[in-house]
C-alpha cells in the first residue's frame, strides 16, 4: 500500500469536480422553475470549463501516479482532458437546438454527456488496467443511453441496441485479455506489467495471447476493420447531435486507450502488436475507402470515413517511435476537429421534422449561404487531406513518421488510399457549389447564433491549423518527449 | 498427480460449471436457459467457497440467484419469446462458428502448452481475519478508485434507465401530484358549514 498524501488531491481534482456536477445538476433537475433546460445547459458548459481551468496546471507538473498506482497524471493525460473537454462543449453548441426542436431536450441529455467525459478521462489517466476497464464501462454505458434518448425513433433503438452488444462483446475480449496478462504476470498496473514483459523469456507467448485479445478488443472500440461492422448503423441511427458527440471525443479517449495498453504497458512486444496495426490498418482503409463511395447517406460516408481515419492513426501508432506517437496524436486532434464540424454542417443543414442526412439535401449550399458552403468545403478538403488544411499536415507527418522507420511501401499504400478517398470527399464540394439548390434549401431555417459562430470557428480553426500547425505539433511531441 | 478431496471438489464443480454454461447456450427453452445459469452460478459459488471467498461465495447466490435471475425469469415469462425462429438461424451459421471456435480453442491450448506458467496466488489469508473485513479494508484504501468509479457506473445505469422508461405521466393515469399536495390548504380540505339544528317532527 502506497502512502497516501493530501497534495495528491491536486492531481484528480477535475475527476472530482465533474463528478460533484454531475450530482449538482441532477439535484437542480428535480426543481421545476423557469427555462430549466437552458440553466442546466449552462451548468454542463461552466463544468466543462471549470474542469479545464483545473486540469491547466497539471501541463506544468512532474508526472505522477497516485491513487495506488491506479490514476497517472502526466502530459498525455493533461492533453486529452484538454481536447475533450473543448470538443464536447463543442458537440454541446452543436446539440442545444437540435434536440429542443426535437423534443428530447432532457436534463439526462447533459448529465449523461457528462458522466461520459467523466468516463473519458478516467480513460486517458488510468495507470491500472482496472482502472481503464472502468473508464470504458463508464464512457460506453453513457453513450448508449444517449443513443436510445430518442425514443420515437426506431433506427436510434436500434443502433443503440448494436452500439450495446457490440461494445459488450468488445468488453469481453478487452477482459480476456487483461485475465490473461493477470494470470501470467500477477499484476494489473501498467507500470508492473512493462517490467515483467521485459525481464521475462518464457512467459512470453502468453503475454502475446492478451495482447491479441487487447487489440481485438480496442479494434472494436475504435471500429476498424474487421471489427467495424457497428459503425456505420450507429453513426446513422443515432440522432445527429450524438453521432457528433460520439464521432469525436471518444476518439481522443481510444487514443489514451491505445497508449496505455500499447505504447506503455508493451512497448517490449512493439515487434509483434506491430503486425496486428498493420494488418488492421490496411483493411481499415481499403475498405473504408471503397463502401464511402457508394454511399448517398452522409451519415454513413462520414462513419466509413471515420473507419478510414481510425486506419491512418493506426499507422502512426504502429511505426513504435515517439515521433510516430506524437504525428498519431496529432492526426487524432485533428480528426477530432474535421469530424465534429462535418457532423456539425448536417446538423446546420437540418431543422424541426427535416433531416438533411442525404449527399443531395447539400446541393447547391453556396448560392444561399456561400460562407458556410465554404465552411463544408474546408472540413471536405481537411477529411480528405488537401492542403493548407489541418488534415493535410495531420497526414504528411504520420507518413514522415512511417518513411523514418524504413517502411515506404506503407507510406505509398496510405497515399493510394487517401487518393481514392478524395473521390467522395470532392463530390460533397462538387454538389454544395455546382449543382442548383435543391428542395431542403427552400423552407430553410438559420441555426440559432451561437451554432454558427462556433462552426465558424471550427472551420477557421481547422485552415489556421493548417497554416501553422508547429504549436500544436510541438505540443503533441512535448507529451512522448 | 495426487488424489484429494480438494482436487475432486475442484473438477467436480469445474464441469458441473462448464457443462451448465454450455446448456444455457444451446437449451431451446428459455426458461430451462437461465435456470441452467442459476446451476452455473451456484457451481461458481462453490469453486470460490474452494478459494476461502465465502463472503463473495455467498454474496453471488443471494444476489445473482435471489435477486437478478428471478428478475430475469419474471421477464422472459412475460416476453413469451418464440424458439423456432432463433433455432434456424443457428443452424444455418453453426458450422462456420464450429470451425471459428476450433480454430482458436486449439491456437490458445497451443500456447497455453508451450507459452509458460501461470503465476499461483500469492500470499495467503491471515486465517484469524474474516473474509468481509479483508476485502473491505482493501475496498476502502488500495481499491478506493475503482470502488468510487464503479459506484458511479452505478449512478449512470439508474440515471439512464429512467431516463429510458418513464415517458412523463400521461393523460388520464391516476398518481400522486406531489405539488397539489404540498399547496394545499386546510380550507380546500373541509368546508365547515353552519346548519340551523332542526327537530324532526315525527319523534
Amino acid at each position: 500500500m502506497m502512502p497516501f498524501h493530501f497534495s495528491d488531491f491536486q492531481f484528480f481534482l477535475p475527476e472530482i469536480w465533474v463528478a460533484g456536477a454531475v450530482c449538482v445538476i441532477l439535484l437542480v433537475e428535480c426543481f421545476d422553475f423557469k427555462e430549466k433546460h437552458k440553466w442546466i445547459y449552462g451548468l454542463t458548459q461552466a463544468t466543462l470549463l471549470g474542469a479545464l481551468l483545473l486540469t491547466l496546471p497539471l501541463w506544468w507538473m512532474e508526472k505522477r501516479v497516485v491513487l495506488n498506482g491506479m490514476f497517472a497524471a502526466d502530459k498525455l493525460a493533461t492533453v486529452a482532458k484538454g481536447i475533450i473537454y473543448l470538443v464536447t462543449a463543442m458537440a454541446l453548441v452543436y446539440a442545444r437546438e437540435y434536440v429542443h426542436v426535437r423534443n428530447f431536450e432532457k436534463s439526462e441529455y447533459y448529465v449523461l454527456t457528462l458522466t461520459a467525459v467523466l468516463g473519458m478521462m478516467v480513460i486517458v489517466s488510468g495507470a491500472h488496467l482496472l482502472s481503464l476497464y472502468l473508464g470504458i464501462e463508464l464512457l460506453s454505458l453513457s453513450l448508449y443511453a444517449l443513443i436510445a434518448m430518442r425514443r420515437d425513433s426506431s433506427l436510434a433503438l436500434e443502433a443503440a441496441l448494436k452500439f450495446f452488444v457490440i461494445g459488450a462483446l468488445g468488453s469481453g475480449l478487452l477482459l480476456y485479455g487483461i485475465s490473461m496478462i493477470y494470470g501470467v504476470s500477477a499484476h494489473l498496473d501498467i507500470r508492473s506489467v512493462a517490467e515483467f514483459a521485459a525481464e521475462t523469456s518464457e512467459s512470453r507467448l502468453m503475454l502475446m495471447l492478451g495482447v491479441v485479445f487487447i487489440i481485438s478488443g480496442l479494434a472494436f472500440k475504435l471500429g476498424s476493420v474487421p471489427f467495424h461492422m457497428w459503425v456505420p448503423d450507429v453513426y446513422q441511427g443515432s440522432p445527429t447531435s450524438v453521432t457528433a458527440f460520439i464521432s469525436s471525443a471518444p476518439k481522443v479517449a481510444a487514443f489514451g486507450l491505445v497508449a496505455r495498453f500499447l505504447m506503455e504497458a508493451f512497448p517490449v512486444l512493439h515487434g509483434e502488436w506491430q503486425q496486428f496495426l498493420l494488418i488492421l490498418a490496411i483493411s481499415s482503409m481499403a475498405l473504408g475507402n471503397i463502401i464511402a463511395i457508394a454511399q448517398t447517406n452522409i451519415k454513413r460516408m462520414l462513419a466509413y470515413s471515420a473507419i478510414t481515419h481510425m486506419g491512418f492513426f493506426l499507422l502512426g501508432v504502429l511505426v513504435g517511435t515517439g515521433q510516430g506517437n506524437a504525428a498519431a496524436l496529432f492526426y487524432i486532434m485533428a480528426y477530432v476537429l474535421m469530424s465534429l464540424g462535418a457532423f456539425g454542417m448536417v446538423i446546420f443543414m437540418s431543422r424541426a421534422g427535416v433531416e438533411a442526412e442525404k449527399i443531395d439535401d447539400f446541393k447547391g449550399l453556396n448560392a444561399v449561404h456561400p460562407w458556410y458552403a465554404f465552411i463544408m468545403m474546408v472540413l471536405m478538403f481537411s477529411l480528405a487531406g488537401v492542403p493548407p488544411t489541418v488534415g493535410f499536415y495531420a497526414k504528411l507527418s504520420v507518413l514522415k513518421s512511417i518513411i523514418d522507420v524504413d517502411m515506404v511501401w506503407l507510406a505509398v499504400v496510405a497515399v493510394i488510399f487517401a487518393l481514392m478517398g478524395a473521390y467522395y470527399y470532392l463530390r460533397v464540394v462538387k454538389t454544395v457549389y455546382f449543382d442548383a439548390p435543391g428542395k431542403n434549401l427552400e423552407r430553410f431555417v438559420l441555426p440559432p447564433r451561437d451554432l454558427r459562430v462556433v462552426l465558424s470557428l471550427n472551420g477557421l480553426a481547422i485552415i489556421g491549423l493548417g497554416l501553422f500547425p508547429y504549436g500544436l505539433m510541438l505540443l503533441c511531441q512535448q507529451v512522448f518527449a | 498427480m495426487e488424489i484429494n478431496i480438494e482436487k475432486i471438489l475442484f473438477y467436480g464443480f469445474s464441469t458441473i460449471l462448464l457443462g451448465s454454461a454450455t446448456a444455457v447456450i444451446f437449451s431451446r427453452n428459455s426458461v430451462r436457459a437461465v435456470l441452467f445459469l442459476v446451476l452455473a452460478f451456484f457451481a461458481c459459488a462453490g469453486l470460490w467457497l474452494l478459494q476461502q471467498a465465502e463472503f463473495l461465495a455467498i454474496t453471488l447466490v443471494l444476489v445473482y440467484v435471489g435477486a437478478v435471475m428471478v428478475l430475469f425469469l419474471f421477464v422472459i415469462m412475460m416476453l413469451d419469446i418464440n424458439v423456432a425462429t432463433k433455432e434456424a438461424r443457428l443452424v444455418r451459421y453453426f458450422p462456420l462458428g464450429i470451425l471459428i471456435a476450433a480454430l482458436i480453442v486449439s491456437q490458445i491450448i497451443w500456447i497455453l502448452w508451450k507459452g509458460g506458467s501461470w503465476v499461483g496466488i500469492q500470499g495467503d489469508m491471515n486465517p484469524g481475519e474474516s473474509n468481509v473485513s479483508a476485502i473491505g479494508k482493501l475496498l476502502y484504501t488500495d481499491y478506493i478508485y475503482p470502488f468510487e468509479l464503479a459506484g458511479i457506473i452505478l449512478l449512470v445505469a439508474i440515471v439512464a434507465a429512467i431516463s429510458l422508461a418513464f415517458r412523463g405521466r400521461r393523460r388520464g393515469t391516476r398518481g400522486q401530484k406531489i405539488k397539489e399536495q404540498i399547496a394545499v390548504r386546510s380550507q380546500d380540505r373541509v368546508t365547515l358549514v353552519s346548519l340551523k339544528p332542526t327537530i324532526r317532527k315525527d319523534l
